[in-house]
């Protein structure tokens, strides 16, 4: 089980030639400064941007590879997002946002639910189904989007810059709780952060985009 | 001193736009045979009037929403120089003089008309003058100004959103109802009102195409312009009741149209 990019992305001057491959249970750290094209791919892998040559390939299925004309759509990709802008909506519950995930792969309501609630006590969100993500501190957003990457229990979970929408404080206790949740998720990881720190605390192998 | 003179001027200019609109608004009021209202407000052929009018014109409401927010979301969604093409045709109702309108309905749906012909032959469906066509000419008339609302909520709103749904599942129909239309609820509201209040209007397409039969497809409006010669205060108190729609449905979006927004 495992997840491989080789091939090129972005255009022009941010074009990136990447080759890696994460097997299960391992977390890969892609750094590197603003605009080196760290979050494209992120978007790469989860299909919402199309690769400009080479594959993406997960467990041997070929998900991107523009010269066989292969692609999957980002809705049958087994991956989750954590978006840098988080991207909760607006208009539904934290409930209804983390159980969104299991609602369209055909969960009936009351399992997802049930499953919801306990990803969210996992992140330190119990109590707070009812709210609206505009009632939520930065801090308590960001655990509620990674309870909805989490609660669909994706082959690959991708982490885009998870601790920068935050302060100080929440930071801190969300460095020490990412690593926890992480080591009871079976899949493999991609952490996409321009701090060293987040990678340190992760314990992740560190693949820099200069 | 200079600038107080302009700043007048142009104050003399808005007032001169204000009462050019409120006078003839104002006019019906004054000249309203107030004491006869209920009696004529009353009469079997006001009452078949008002109700063709809101029946044909909450149907048209309704079809324009059903046919309408689709078609405003594959226009807002889509970069290609086809669909801009595609905008230009589903909005020229908007600019066409209904008249015009009212003539090519005729041409495609009449008994001679392009698919009309068909409809005749092959089912001996006849459209031209019925209450159906009625509701056709207000949908033909009022749906643009729906997508025109709605295409340009679907264009504001966070394609982001959008983007996760589909990572986390999502198929693209299941995000167009669960996440862009929740986003562009009150958009939708808004042009279902708009193509509701433009329905209810309607006379130069439907006169046209439907004909103005009492009791069958005559419309407040046709009303109101029929009976202009024969009772012209009868034709008075129709056009207060329209009025007073119109002001309703304005009152009704006041949060929308009146904040200044």
């Amino acid at each position: 089980m495992s997840i491989s990019l080789q091939g090129t992305i972005g255009r022009g001057e941010f074009q990136r030639t990447l080759n890696f491959t994460i097997a299960d249970g391992e977390v890969l750290a892609i750094t590197g400064p603003n605009g080196s094209g760290k979050s494209t791919v992120i978007h790469t892998i989860a299909g919402l941007i199309p690769l400009r040559s080479g594959h993406v390939e997960s467990d041997g299925a070929m998900w991107d590879a523009p010269d066989s004309k292969e692609w999957v759509s980002p809705e049958n990709r087994t991956c989750a997002v954590v978006f840098q802008d988080l991207r909760l909506f607006p208009h539904m519950s934290v409930l209804s946002n983390v159980a969104y995930g299991l609602r369209t792969h055909g969960v009936n309501k009351d399992e997802a639910h049930s499953r919801s609630t306990s990803v969210l006590a996992r992140v330190g969100l119990s109590s707070f189904e009812k709210r609206r993500p505009s009632e939520l501190s930065g801090g308590e957003r960001q655990r509620v989007a990674l309870a909805r990457a989490l609660v669909v229990e994706p082959r690959v979970l991708l982490l885009d810059e998870p601790l920068s929408a935050v302060d100080v404080a929440s930071r801190a206790a969300l460095r020490e709780l990412l690593p926890e949740v992480l080591g009871s998720f079976a899949g493999a990881t991609i952490l996409v952060t321009h701090d060293l720190g987040d990678v340190e605390a992760m314990a992740a192998a560190n693949l820099g985009l200069n | 001193m200079k600038s107080q003179r302009s700043s007048l001027s142009l104050k003399i200019l808005a007032f001169i736009a204000v009462i050019f609109v409120a006078l003839p608004l104002l006019s019906i009021f004054v000249r309203v045979p107030w004491s006869d209202l209920r009696d004529m407000l009353s009469q079997q052929s006001t009452r078949e009037a008002l109700l063709i009018s809101l029946q044909t014109s909450i149907i048209a409401a309704l079809i324009s929403c059903l046919f309408g927010v689709p078609l405003a979301w594959f226009l807002a969604r889509s970069a290609s120089r086809d669909l801009s093409a595609l905008r230009v045709v589903c909005i020229t109702p908007m600019v066409l003089p209904p008249v015009v309108g009212g003539i090519a309905l005729l041409t495609a749906f009449g008994r001679q008309g392009i698919v009309g012909q068909y409809l005749y032959d092959w089912f001996n469906i006849s459209l031209p003058f019925t209450r159906t066509a009625v509701v056709m000419a207000q949908v033909f008339v009022a749906m643009p100004f729906l997508v025109l609302a709605v295409e340009a909520a679907f264009r504001q709103s966070d394609w982001g959103l959008e983007d996760a749904a589909r990572t986390m599942g999502a198929s693209p129909s299941r995000v167009f109802f669960t996440i862009a239309i929740p986003a562009a609820r009150p958009a939708i509201i808004a042009g279902v009102a708009l193509a509701w209040a433009r329905s209810l209007g309607e006379f130069g397409a439907s006169i046209t195409f439907a004909g103005s039969f009492p009791g069958r497809t005559q419309t407040l409006p046709m009303a109101v312009y029929e009976l202009l010669s024969v009772d012209y205060r009868l034709s008075l108190v129709l056009s207060l009741v329209l009025v007073f729609i119109s002001v309703g449905v304005l009152a009704a979006m006041r949060d929308r149209w009146m904040a200044g927004r």
